[in-house]
């Protein structure tokens, strides 16, 4: 059977899902996404791309090290990221969102240490597995052929359970969000939300790290989400943006990878990427023909 | 302006048989085992517009804290609204002390006034096409609270990007927003220039009277309040006075309050000026 891109897309796209383990790289692609968008742009408005990050880091010796003990690398990734926003989440800024006075600076040098510290175990693990290389890159950066039924149906589970809880959860988790101090008077719970949140946020990091890999994680997780906060200040239509952006980015981005042989990642990435700079050129230019609009000089005044 | 917008002092029988706002009885507050204050005892009564001044650290945070109940007394009892203090707070609208909203946060002002009205609910915010008749309640109320602080201008756009002024007032819009019967504000004016401060004191009061709230304002400041002011509550000396800036805005109180010379002065329009008092920056210096 030969594999080859023609401009009748309705075909490739054909061609695409006739392959099972394309139709799972899709399936498990589509609901990362959409989670991705969800938890994203909250994290995005919380500041907390570096917790995130940092699970995602940390997820890396989880499914390293799984995959070394013969233990589904999946269950790495939960255990891990899950441990890690425990951690966080007990540290003495409770891992709140950096709001407007900027991130706990001792905070973030505690996270940068451990960061360095879980590379370097991840790799470890990879060399006393006697990995293959192509094991660790996929480990890194992604991979669309290792996608099962099993994997899937793990995904659409801890995707529903996020999605759910944030339904519960998402208009104090805003409130926390943006105003936490006067959201706290109100009685609402604001170190509990924070607590929770970064336990999804894990669910997410973990979920979307087997579709795109622990350090491309990023290109979903912050960029469509970046990418809306971009075009719209509506907290709705944000999250409608950023999960259409993830979804597309995310479809092309396996479409391409089907047809090309380079990695998932940087297909997701480099989309995620092109978005966010189309965002930023256009809001540059929205911002501009609005400052000049009102065009109004200022009327002179004779100096006496 | 200012003059013509000087308000009658509140006379003390106004607001007889009146339950008061807030009532405190010999309270004291100690935080970390030292005695912030004690023996203070005061009302607030509805629609009234009280100041609370006095040096730094002398625990006017503490005794906004107290009232709002996340500060537990160390003796006497504080009662808002008829209940012990944190048994209301939905009926408070309240303004923390705080910087102003980084320029990158992307969220509407109409959104964070919004929150005000239901943001401790748990759900989500519904769209537009699935609004019942409680989310045009919500919007109502919502434009009103924003007619009525004039941000209609701003209110759509990115809070961020609007200026200090701007977001202080979208600020009190969001604490007003569910009809409270007292407002607390901790230093509402701080990071405002001269103009924005005596503009949003206004502001303050026609919001006092528009709205039949009393109001709690701490502020470092008293010249900016002052014409607008119906009581002043000073904290010094772990002790508090209270009484209408004619009684208490004097040269003999404030100098022994601040332990410092500070002379009490009165311009063209018989407005009160207070000179020499050391919190207050001369002019419209930023806060060290």
């Amino acid at each position: 059977m030969t594999v080859g891109f023609d401009w009748n897309l309705v075909s490739d796209v054909r061609e695409i899902l006739s392959f099972h383990f394309m139709l799972n790289a899709m399936r498990a692609g589509t609901i990362v996404a959409v989670v991705c968008g969800v938890v994203g742009y909250f994290m995005v408005l919380r500041r907390q791309s570096f917790a995130g990050h940092t699970m995602a880091v940390i997820g890396f010796p989880g499914a390293a090290g799984a995959t070394w003990l013969g233990v589904n690398a999946g269950i790495g990734y939960f255990g891990c990221c899950v441990l890690a926003a425990l951690v966080i989440a007990a540290l003495p800024g409770g891992g709140r969102a950096a709001g407007s006075t900027g991130a706990n600076s001792e905070e973030s040098a505690v996270i940068g240490t451990l960061q360095g510290f879980a590379l370097a175990c991840g790799f470890l693990f990879v060399s006393l597995y006697q990995g293959y290389l192509s094991g660790l890159t996929a480990l890194l950066f992604g991979s669309i052929t290792g996608i099962t039924d099993a994997q899937v149906l793990v995904l659409l589970v801890a995707g529903v359970f996020c999605l759910a809880v944030l339904a519960v959860i998402g208009r104090p988790l805003l409130f926390a969000t943006v105003d936490a101090e006067v959201a706290r008077a109100r009685g609402v719970r604001v170190r509990l939300l924070s607590a929770g949140f970064l336990l999804l946020l894990a669910l997410t990091v973990a979920g979307t790290s087997q579709v795109t890999g622990s350090l491309l994680v990023f290109a979903l997780l912050v960029a469509p989400a970046a990418t809306a906060m971009r075009l719209t200040a509506r907290p709705g239509l944000g999250l409608a943006i950023s999960v259409t952006v993830a979804v597309l980015v995310t479809w092309l981005g396996e479409g391409i990878a089907f047809f090309s042989p380079y990695q998932i990642g940087f297909w997701v990435t480099t989309l995620a990427f092109v978005g966010y700079l189309l965002a930023v050129a256009g809001r540059w230019l929205a911002d501009r023909r609005l400052v000049r609009a009102p065009g109004t000089p200022l009327p002179a005044v004779p100096v006496r | 302006m200012t003059g013509a917008n000087r308000q009658p002092v509140a006379t003390p029988d106004r607001h007889a048989g009146v339950a008061p706002v807030v009532q405190l009885r010999d309270t004291a507050a100690r935080i970390a085992g030292r005695l912030i204050w004690s023996q203070v005892s005061f009302t607030v009564r509805p629609a009234e517009f009280v100041a609370v001044l006095g040096p730094n650290g002398a625990g006017k945070s503490t005794l906004l804290k107290t009232i709002l109940g996340l500060q537990p007394t160390a003796h006497g009892a504080v009662e808002v609204l008829g209940r012990p203090a944190g048994r209301h707070n939905a009926q408070i609208g309240y303004l923390p002390q705080r910087r102003a909203f980084d320029a990158s946060t992307r969220i509407r002002g109409i959104d964070v006034v919004r929150l005000g009205w239901d943001g401790d609910r748990w759900g989500l915010p519904r769209p537009a096409f699935l609004q019942g008749s409680r989310d045009r309640e919500a919007a109502e109320r919502v434009a009103q609270v924003i007619s009525l602080v004039g941000a209609e201008g701003y209110a759509h756009r990115p809070i961020g990007q609007c200026s200090g002024g701007e977001q202080q007032r979208l600020l009190i819009a969001q604490a007003l927003v569910r009809r409270p019967s007292l407002l607390v504000l901790d230093e509402p004016l701080d990071s405002l220039d001269v103009t924005n401060q005596s503009s949003v004191s206004a502001l303050i009061q026609q919001v006092c009277r528009a709205e039949n709230v009393a109001v709690l304002l701490v502020a470092h400041d008293v010249n900016p309040i002052l014409p607008y002011l119906d009581r002043v509550l000073y904290l010094a000396h772990g002790g508090a006075v209270i009484g209408s800036p004619e009684q208490v805005i004097t040269a003999e109180t404030l100098s022994m309050l601040y332990d410092t010379p500070i002379d009490v002065l009165r311009d063209r329009t018989g407005r009160l000026v207070v000179v020499g008092q050391p919190d207050s920056h001369a002019g419209h210096g930023h806060q060290p």
